[in-house]
């Protein structure tokens, strides 16, 4: 714990994480793309078709690893924003807005594609389901940061804006966690806890390995979205200084 | 204490001397709601079974769009910076500004809401249930939309962007609060949905001023 701290801190000066990153982008984006490479063919070619979902059941292998990763982006801008409101950090601020459009896009992926399995399963492509609503709030939370983020003259008062908004939105997240254990509705509760998982290893395993890429490929796409935004930081400051 | 009813007074004399405000608020909420039955169609079944809906989201609109109200003037003329001074805590401050807000557009809307139940033909066995939810709903609306109204300070179009940021915010409020009516109807099942509205509403009053005092710090730096 003491060594994540130290090492957070130590990354935590913008010239130090432009070396750090440059040096660690590469190898986190190969990899992604092996991991996703080897978890997409798994999950689409190799893993059987479900016995009920048939062929379509290959969706969720898209579906549960985007969801995931709307919840945790979310709660990595929401950590982000508590460090740059508590201890003013830059790089914080910019890892929070780097995050939001990289986690706006999982949540869509997660709509669009919980909607082309529903259409065959449940035969509608929406419904008013508690945990739809809720991830189409998460989703309109999302465009909200990134609106107030945006809307302001002074950069530095939209940092903080929508460091406060990130924080108010967490109210949330629980309630996407546990709305299909408390209004108990269409779509199917979680099927992988910490405890264990009611799915069969051929399908899990794909599984995990296509979540496993997604969080490479957040990874990779937040350190170049982070790295453009200090070097379009350091462009401006330049500039000024030119006059 | 006197620095909180002092806040309270001055924002009630002012939206009451300004005329039109509490109106407005009221009027946009009745227009609302007229609306719905000519895009619905007038059929009095189809407007019963919806009415309970029609009457929450046109309260969630109407606070929406009364939002401007709660900072806007104050930032624009310099008063918010004398608040932020005075000896009173800016969270205080916050709770006084909401407090007068709510009285001036929530409790107008609650009061005028049986009227409004009664045009789209709401049996008036509901309208108790409706009542009893928008007056333990409309505080979180006010509260909420303290921190939209805080946030898009200084903004650019703010109107539109609080709306953004604090329609998603108000779906619990509409849930329960419309769904109240419905378990009404059914037969008395709407005690869960009010207390759920309730704490909802307690929930906001203890957290919404820390967050909205925060963003008007923030606006006045």
């Amino acid at each position: 714990m003491v060594q994540v701290a130290m090492t957070i801190t130590y990354l935590a000066n913008p010239a130090r994480f432009m070396r750090v990153s440059a040096v660690l982008l590469p190898w986190v984006a190969g990899l992604a793309a092996v991991v996703l490479a080897v978890g997409l063919y798994w999950s689409l070619v190799i893993a059987p078709p479900d016995y009920q979902q048939g062929e379509s059941v290959r969706i969720m292998f898209i579906h549960v690893p985007a969801a995931w990763l709307a919840s945790l982006v979310y709660l990595v801008i929401a950590v982000a924003s508590f460090v740059a409101l508590v201890w003013r950090h830059p790089l914080a601020e910019i890892a929070a807005q780097a995050a939001a459009p990289v986690g706006a896009a999982f949540t869509l992926v997660c709509l669009v594609t919980g909607s082309l399995w529903g259409r065959p399963m449940w035969g509608t492509y929406w419904v008013w389901d508690a945990r739809l609503t809720s991830v189409l709030v998460l989703f309109f939370l999302y465009l909200g940061y990134i609106a107030l983020v945006s809307a302001f003259d002074d950069p530095a008062r939209g940092a903080r804006a929508g460091s406060i908004l990130a924080l108010v939105g967490v109210v949330n997240l629980p309630i996407i966690k546990f709305s299909v254990d408390w209004w108990n509705t269409l779509h199917q509760p979680a099927s992988i806890s910490l405890t264990g998982s009611t799915i069969d290893p051929s399908m899990l395993w794909p599984l995990l390995v296509m979540a496993v890429g997604f969080m490479l490929l957040f990874a990779a796409l937040l350190m170049v979205r982070m790295r453009a935004m200090l070097n379009e930081r350091r462009v401006r400051a330049l500039r000024l200084q030119g006059g | 204490m006197a620095g909180f009813f002092a806040l309270v007074r001055r924002d009630l004399c002012l939206a009451w001397r300004q005329g039109g405000e509490i109106g407005l608020a009221v009027g946009f909420f009745v227009l609302a709601v007229v609306l719905f039955p000519f895009g619905v169609g007038p059929e009095p079944e189809l407007l019963r079974r919806v009415s309970a809906g029609i009457i929450w989201v046109a309260a969630l609109l109407a606070a929406v769009s009364s939002l401007d109200r709660l900072f806007a003037a104050d930032h624009a003329d310099g008063g918010l910076d004398l608040i932020a001074l005075s000896p009173l805590p800016l969270e205080v401050a916050v709770l006084a500004k909401c407090l007068a807000h709510w009285l001036t557009t929530g409790l107008a809307l609650t009061i005028v809401s049986p009227a409004l139940a009664v045009i789209v033909d709401m049996a008036s066995a509901d309208m108790p249930v409706l009542v009893l939810g928008l007056l333990l709903g409309t505080p979180a609306l006010t509260l909420i939309g303290a921190i939209g109204a805080a946030l898009t300070l200084g903004a650019r179009r703010p109107g539109v962007l609080s709306a953004l940021l604090v329609l998603p915010l108000y779906l619990p409020p509409l849930i329960f609060g419309a769904g109240a009516v419905e378990a009404g109807m059914g037969g008395g099942g709407a005690r869960a949905h009010l207390l759920l509205l309730g704490a909802f509403s307690l929930g906001a009053l203890v957290l919404a001023p820390i967050a909205a005092a925060a963003a008007l710090r923030d606006a006045l730096e």
